[in-house]
């Protein structure tokens, strides 16, 4: 592809990023979300950041869904110490070299 | 006159909430960012990308994980409109975040939100949930700093990557690539330790089912679009079951 094609491609996702990310925010200020939106809403914090850590667990290439045991066994002790020190930046640290000693194991 | 109590209070209020404490809280999660960020840029001169491609790309998308897909999807050829498409629903998620911190800063005015939004990411989205659930506030000035440099590290990553491309050949032997993952599960720790222990109990159980809904939704998309329709189904059960 030309630059300039790939220019224009990337203006598109841009603009395509921006609007869902800008627009509650502009409208938000002018409506009152109902009690039962804002319920709704409270969930999606542990609903997303959990459907982000399975999207990970999961190896879709095959034509079963199955479990990406490599990452399994570093998400595991990446979750014991997350619950243990309740520190992302020590969590993020343990997954790396977790996941670094898997990958050199294997 | 405030008493001397009443002053440090104040004080206290003020450093919790300042631009400064923003950029503090943010630090935790550099590590995530420059490891993707270096990644991507690997990634994206090894995709053939130009180094003011990857900039661009960085400067004005700011998405991780649709960077990554963007540089496979110009690799394979795809057209124009089915990479603009993908793009949308690989960011889709960023709705639903918004939605969900916009609430918080109805008293700012709208080119400031339109900044808030403009610089939402899967991590500051949820750093600043966080927050909101150990301290109940939410200022302008404190997302403004969280925001900032989170999106000035992650440019600065990316670029280093296109240039360190050639010793970093291959960032995901270095467990690089689980940094992400690594982050989300100690902000989803955080989250659970936050809700408290009475909703423990319902939360798993929402853990679970969006487990379950991820595997079975799978089978039929890509997995973006799976971490989409999860969170709408699961957070609609969470609503229907705590009535």
């Amino acid at each position: 592809m030309s630059t300039n094609t790939i220019i224009w491609i990337i203006v598109g996702c841009a603009v395509v990023t921006w609007l869902p990310r800008i627009i509650p925010f502009i409208f938000v200020r002018n409506v009152k979300l109902p009690d039962v939106v804002l319920k709704w809403l409270s969930f999606i914090p542990i609903c997303i950041l959990s459907a982000l850590v399975v999207e990970n667990l999961l190896n879709t290439d095959g034509s079963f869904v199955t479990l990406n045991w490599p990452v399994v066994a570093a998400f595991l002790p990446t979750l014991i110490i997350a619950i243990w020190t309740k520190s992302l930046s020590t969590t993020v640290v343990v997954g790396v070299i977790s996941m670094a000693a898997i990958r050199y194991l294997i | 006159m405030n008493t001397p109590s009443e002053t440090v209070e104040q004080i206290r209020f003020h450093e919790e909430d300042s631009f400064l404490q923003g950029v503090k809280d943010c630090i935790p999660t550099l590590l995530g960012y420059i490891s993707i960020g270096l990644a991507f840029g690997v990634v994206g001169a090894a995709s053939g990308l130009s180094l003011f491609e990857i900039a661009f790309l960085t400067v004005l998308v700011y998405a991780g994980s649709a960077q990554f897909i963007f540089c496979a999807l110009v690799i394979s050829n795809s057209p124009p409109s089915a990479i603009i498409l993908t793009i949308f629903i690989v960011n889709l998620r960023h709705f639903l975040m918004s939605l969900t911190l916009a609430p918080h800063f109805t008293r700012y005015s709208l080119v400031r939100n339109v900044g808030f939004g403009t610089l939402l990411t899967d991590e500051t989205f949820g750093v600043a949930v966080t927050k909101w659930m150990q301290t109940k506030k939410l200022s302008g000035k404190w997302m403004d700093g969280l925001n900032l440099t989170a999106y000035l590290v992650w440019i600065a990553s990316c670029i280093a990557g296109a240039f360190l491309g050639q010793w970093v050949a291959n960032p995901e032997k270095w467990g690089l690539d689980f940094a992400l993952t690594a982050m989300f599960v100690a902000l989803l720790v955080l989250q659970l330790q936050s809700v408290g222990k009475s909703k423990l109990a319902k939360n798993l159980l929402l853990i679970g089912l969006i487990a379950l809904c991820m595997y079975i939704f799978s089978y039929f998309m890509p997995s973006h679009l799976a971490v989409l329709i999860s969170t709408i189904v699961v957070a609609t059960v969470g609503v229907v079951i705590d009535r």
